[in-house]
């Protein structure tokens, strides 16, 4: 890991203005994605900008039909949430089966959300609840954030102060876990309410996506079987020595099953 | 770029200054010569370097020294003393759960945050919860059988 400059801002406010000042800066959260590339020269930033003074980006709330759940929320905090457990269960579910005990106890919501990997767990989350994604420039709704492979609408030095969930209906994931990291081959996120169903799924392809096919079937019958015979587009499926593109596609479909059994 | 940094180090405080690139890790061992922490791939896996920061189990390798100011850090080394070991470490030898030993720092303090957790929360510490706990610690040599059982028999020892 090559040397950097070290800033610990206290307000939202400093930490803007040292990224804007610094020459090529990255904010810093759990550190779970960020240092293991910096170890292998994957990323060199001049300056780090610690997000852990912040207050602005803590805590966890719920108003009405809202969760907010702040940035820098490390997973082990959602999972032990009483008010994320109470208002999505499949949340809190998903926050404990992230990485291993160390992980969570240093990973947050934010750093996940913003690196977008294409295996990570809260993505689908985010997608599959229709949750809005908060900034320190705007408010951007999940169907908008994820665009590609590491890749989020997020500009320059803006930073994600919260996460805000919608609680309705109900919601359940289970993923097929890569047995050394944990991250997902695949995992599917459903939920369902009053207004249809939504699906999302992690770790098959470039990035999360809504499946609509899936959407579609389910609408009409929640049931397993309404899944029979839907085949998937597959042309930006991942490919890698855990999993071809055909095992992907057919563990979307035996997983999506198995969440469908548990919820019915 | 060096920074001063203090924290609290098995219950004492240390003040020293050390560039921002460093790991905990790296600072516990070199810096403060408590090499009971261990270092085994440096990426965030074998769980090998475990320590507590502000009591919670985290991998020293994937945590900056700097991160940790005003922490309350404990070790290895912190936990209890040859003539009084925590029932942790007798469980590990009382159960025969290490051979090289490499690994066992690790999963002692990880242990110990497991059977904290489950007490906290009122989680029953079954043979299943205890492998999904030590899921973030690797061990090269011993299979993992004593190794679970000897959290089992700690974790007994710590309600009581
Ligand atoms: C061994 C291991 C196993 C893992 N297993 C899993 C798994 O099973 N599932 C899973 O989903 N993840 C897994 N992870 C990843 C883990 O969840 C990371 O913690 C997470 O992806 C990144 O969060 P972080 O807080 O550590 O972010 P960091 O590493 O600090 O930052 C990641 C990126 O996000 C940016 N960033 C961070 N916070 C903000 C913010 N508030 N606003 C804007 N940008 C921000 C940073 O600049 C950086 O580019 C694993 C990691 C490890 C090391
Ligand atoms: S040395 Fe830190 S996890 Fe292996
Ligand atoms: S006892 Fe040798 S690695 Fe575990």
């Amino acid at each position: 890991m090559y040397n950097f400059n070290y800033h610990c801002p206290s307000s939202l406010q400093e930490a803007e203005s040292l990224y804007a000042k610094s020459e090529d800066p990255m904010f810093l959260a759990g550190g779970h994605t960020l240092l293991p590339t910096m170890k292998q020269r994957l990323n060199a930033p001049t300056d780090l900008i610690d997000l852990a003074g912040l207050t602005e980006l803590a805590g966890i709330s719920r108003e009405g039909d809202v969760l907010q759940i702040g940035a820098y929320t490390r997973h082990a905090d959602v999972a032990a949430s009483e008010l994320v457990q109470a208002a999505i269960p499949a949340l809190a579910k998903l926050a404990r089966g992230i990485g291993d005990t160390q992980v969570r106890n240093r990973g947050t919501i934010g750093g996940s959300v913003a690196n977008n990997d294409p295996a990570a767990d809260y993505p689908a989350a985010l997608l599959g609840l229709g949750a809005t994604v908060v900034t320190t420039k705007r408010a951007v709704p999940a169907d908008e954030f994820f665009v590609d492979m590491f890749e989020t609408v997020l500009e320059e030095g803006e930073i994600i102060t919260a996460v805000t969930f919608p609680v309705k209906g109900d919601a359940e994931y289970i993923k097929f876990a890569n047995p050394a990291s944990r991250y997902a081959t695949v995992g599917v996120f459903i939920n369902r309410h009053n207004d249809g169903v939504r699906v999302a799924i992690t770790g098959a392809a470039s990035s999360v996506f809504r499946c609509s096919e899936y959407e579609a079937a389910l609408s009409s019958s929640f049931a397993e079987s309404a899944l029979n015979g839907i085949t998937l587009r597959t042309d930006n499926f991942n490919e890698d020595l855990h999993a071809s593109v055909d095992y992907r596609a057919h563990l979307c479909a035996v997983i999506a099953k198995r969440v469908i059994a548990s919820m019915v | 770029m060096s920074i001063p940094i203090s924290m609290t180090v098995n219950g004492k405080q240390v003040s020293k200054s050390c560039p921002a690139n460093r790991t905990l890790g790296q600072f516990i061992r070199e810096d403060l010569g408590l090499t009971g922490t261990h270092v085994g791939c440096d990426t965030s896996q074998c769980g090998a370097c475990t320590v507590h920061l502000n009591g919670d189990a985290v991998k020293a390798c994937t945590v900056l020294a700097v991160q940790a100011e005003g922490a309350e850090v404990t070790t290895i080394e912190g936990i209890g003393t040859k003539d009084d070991l925590h029932p942790m470490q007798t469980a590990f030898r009382a159960c025969h759960g290490l051979q090289c030993g490499f690994c066992t720092p690790g999963m002692i303090m990880t242990g110990i945050d497991l059977v904290n957790t489950a007490s906290r929360d009122n989680v029953e510490l079954g043979e299943a919860e205890i492998r999904e706990g030590l899921k973030g610690n690797y061990c090269r040599c011993t299979g993992y059988q004593n190794i679970v059982r000897a959290v089992a028999t700690a974790a007994q020892q710590m309600e009581d």
